[in-house]
């Protein structure tokens, strides 16, 4: 596959124009124009076009938005539509681009979704660490609602909208919906178990709600400008439309990108002299997180795999939150796994026991090794508690847990994936990088001195 | 120290009313606090717990949740550098030692002229910028140790014009014009007479 560009959607305004945050400026490139074409249409035909397009959901989970809203209950209201612009995941930082330098987009498709499923209110939850996303946001929303985009009787129709900027404090978890939920409504953002209800049934104040991540209704505009069936002819076969990855580490010209869905290799991405233009120093990989800190690492192997969620998956990893981490051949590979480690212990909420014990047990296994303390014993136990929180067998198991593909989506012991999601540097480093564990153990010094 | 200033106090209840339920405002209303004293003093808690009607130990309970949110004095500048992944990759270990050797304080603590906390911080979303440094939330991307001691110059001697005191998180704020806020939040559901969307609340302004 040869890397060709594609018109970008989502970045579209934002590529051009400094100044694409003003309402000026996103007034005279086209904004708010496909809000005026949607509701001069039935908001079942605008949900139509959505489904059409098969827009499937950019925060991670991959869910297309189009089926999401229509696990709706019929006649249930009020209704609620969350906008997630909480994006932590390590590596990620695609949702940030679109908030800080075009919320008016965002703006835009979370009314063009708030008027396809009916909502009664949208809130915009912006994560607390990013300061200038919300300030734009704010003028953003200041300006649309003065403008007459947002509030009353929008653009002069019979339809109105309120939309509320909101701030997070600091919380991975966050990201999770049903914790973004007990977020929005005041309390400590820990999941909520599911099945059996989603959000969709029971969410905002338990009240019928649908979460969605910043990209996903930033495309919407265009969707409703151009059809659901453009929209679905863009991108491969499985995948549609275009989709925005954030490469960073290892590589000469870290930065996002927005790519034709499905229509890329890893390979074109890191070495395309128009992307990001090869490893630093043209020196040799040693390996990759497809998606984000969650994800179980790819190696060299994999480079000729298209970027396309149908194709990742089954391969033993996912697309996530379009995060990729490049590491090259002088990476420590037991720090690279433990340092995630530790971030998804310090961001454990504490509600399952499996999550809060076991993974601040990896890390305190971890730091021993590191510290020259390590066992010959210390790979089995990593393996034993990897297991407890996220267990096998698996298909193709060896001897070793760590013998087997680790298993994407993994199996889990807790309500949410976080657990498991620091299962998967563990497992995919010791599967790989065996050796160097056992490097760290063969040169530790005896453990503090016994008495005798 | 104190509870919220009259000034604040309006402008929380402002917020407040962008909620369907009053305990939805519990996390903006802490910021607030934190924006007027550096930090979330004990009878601002018991303040806002009156403001959204809960216990100020559940304003603690949530409020401790969050990292952002700070229980006892702190610097002037919080001075994070992330230390995840992409960071670390590119010498965010490094340069946290860096930090800590020259300022003389250990990740956590506040110089002893009360000028920076320094924070050992996860991903702040500006992986291709690493290493990357917040202070007070705002970005100095690309750090090595000589930009890092130049940046705490600067901000020793408040030559650093964009970033805001301590808890001041964004200096523009949402704010709706009473005739323009539509009340769609606690209008009554959309009837097959009243289609599209949720109807409007009778009489004007705002709906609450």
């Amino acid at each position: 596959m040869t890397y060709t560009p594609v018109p970008p959607i989502v970045t579209a305004r934002l590529g051009q124009y400094d100044d694409a945050h003003t309402l000026a400026r996103a007034v005279e490139t086209g904004a708010y124009g496909a809000l005026r074409t949607a509701l001069g249409q039935t908001p079942e035909a605008v949900m139509e076009q959505v489904k059409v397009a098969v827009l499937q959901g950019r925060g991670g989970a991959g869910f297309p938005a189009g089926n999401k809203w229509g696990l709706l209950p019929a006649g249930k209201f009020p209704r609620w539509l969350v906008v997630n612009g909480d994006e932590s995941e390590p590596g990620t930082y695609k949702d940030r681009i679109l908030m800080e330098r075009d919320p008016h987009q965002l703006i835009e498709g979370a009314l063009i979704c708030a008027y396809a499923i009916r909502a009664s209110q949208v809130f915009i939850y912006v994560r607390g660490e990013m300061a200038l996303a919300q300030e734009r946001i704010a003028d953003a929303l200041n300006d649309a609602y003065a403008a007459g985009y947002v509030g009353r009787r929008i653009l002069g129709s019979d339809w109105s909208m309120d939309i509320t900027l909101h701030w997070g404090a600091g919380a991975y978890i966050v990201g999770d919906e049903t914790a973004l939920l007990e977020s929005l409504s005041g309390r400590r953002g820990m999941p909520r178990p599911k099945p059996p209800y989603f959000p969709a049934a029971i969410g905002l104040y338990d009240d019928p709600t649908i979460v969605n991540n910043v990209e996903t209704l930033s495309n919407l505009p265009w969707i409703v400008e151009h059809g659901g069936e453009a929209f679905a002819a863009l991108g491969s076969e499985k995948t549609n439309g275009t989709r925005m990855f954030a490469v960073s580490g290892h590589v000469k010209r870290p930065g996002t990108f927005e790519v034709g869905s499905g229509q890329v290799t890893f390979r074109d991405l890191f070495y395309d002299e128009r992307l990001c233009g090869g490893i630093r120093e043209d020196r040799k990989l040693k390996a990759f997180i497809p998606g984000g800190g969650s994800a179980p690492w790819f190696f060299e192997e994999h480079l000729d795999l298209p970027l396309d969620p149908t194709v990742v998956g089954p391969a033993g990893s996912m697309l996530g939150s379009g995060a990729i981490v490049v590491m090259d051949e002088t990476t420590d590979m037991v720090r690279a796994a433990w340092r995630l480690v530790r971030f998804f212990a310090g961001e454990s909420c504490g509600k399952c026991t499996p999550c809060r014990e076991g993974v601040s047990w990896l890390q305190r296994i971890y730091e021993r090794i590191l510290a020259g303390h390590g066992r010959p014993e210390d790979l089995a136990l990593l393996e034993d508690v990897g297991w407890g929180i996220s267990p096998g067998p698996y298909p193709g198991a060896g001897v070793h847990p760590g013998d087997a593909a680790f298993p994407f989506p993994p199996r889990q012991t807790t309500i949410c994936v976080l657990g498991p999601s620091a299962v998967a540097p563990v497992m995919s480093s010791l599967r790989r990088f065996r050796d160097e564990y056992l490097a760290y153990i063969a040169q530790a010094t005896a453990p503090e001195a016994t008495v005798a | 120290m104190s509870k919220l200033s009259a000034q604040r106090l309006e402008v929380a209840r402002e917020i407040i009313a962008r909620y369907p339920d009053p305990r939805s405002a519990l996390i903006p209303l802490i910021h607030l606090a934190q924006e007027q004293d550096g930090y979330v003093a004990e009878d601002a808690m018991e303040h806002i717990a009156e403001l959204v009607g809960c216990t100020p130990a559940e304003v603690y309970g949530t409020g401790s949740f969050y990292e952002m949110f700070k229980f006892h004095p702190v610097g002037r500048y919080v001075v994070s550098i992330c230390t995840n992944i992409s960071c670390l990759l590119l010498g965010a270990d490094e340069l946290l030692e860096h930090a800590e050797r020259t300022l003389g304080v250990r990740a956590g603590a506040t110089t002893a002229d009360g000028t920076i906390t320094l924070e050992d911080v996860e991903c702040i979303a500006a992986c291709t910028l690493a290493p990357c440094v917040q202070v007070n939330y705002r970005y100095f991307p690309n750090q090595t140790p000589g930009s890092f001691d130049q940046l705490v110059e600067d901000l020793r001697s408040e030559r650093v014009e964009d970033v805001p005191p301590h808890g001041t998180l964004a200096r523009v704020r949402q704010h709706v014009d009473p005739d323009r806020w539509a009340g769609t939040g606690t209008a009554p559901p959309p009837t097959a007479e009243r289609v599209p969307g949720p109807a409007l609340p009778s009489g004007s302004g705002a709906a609450r």
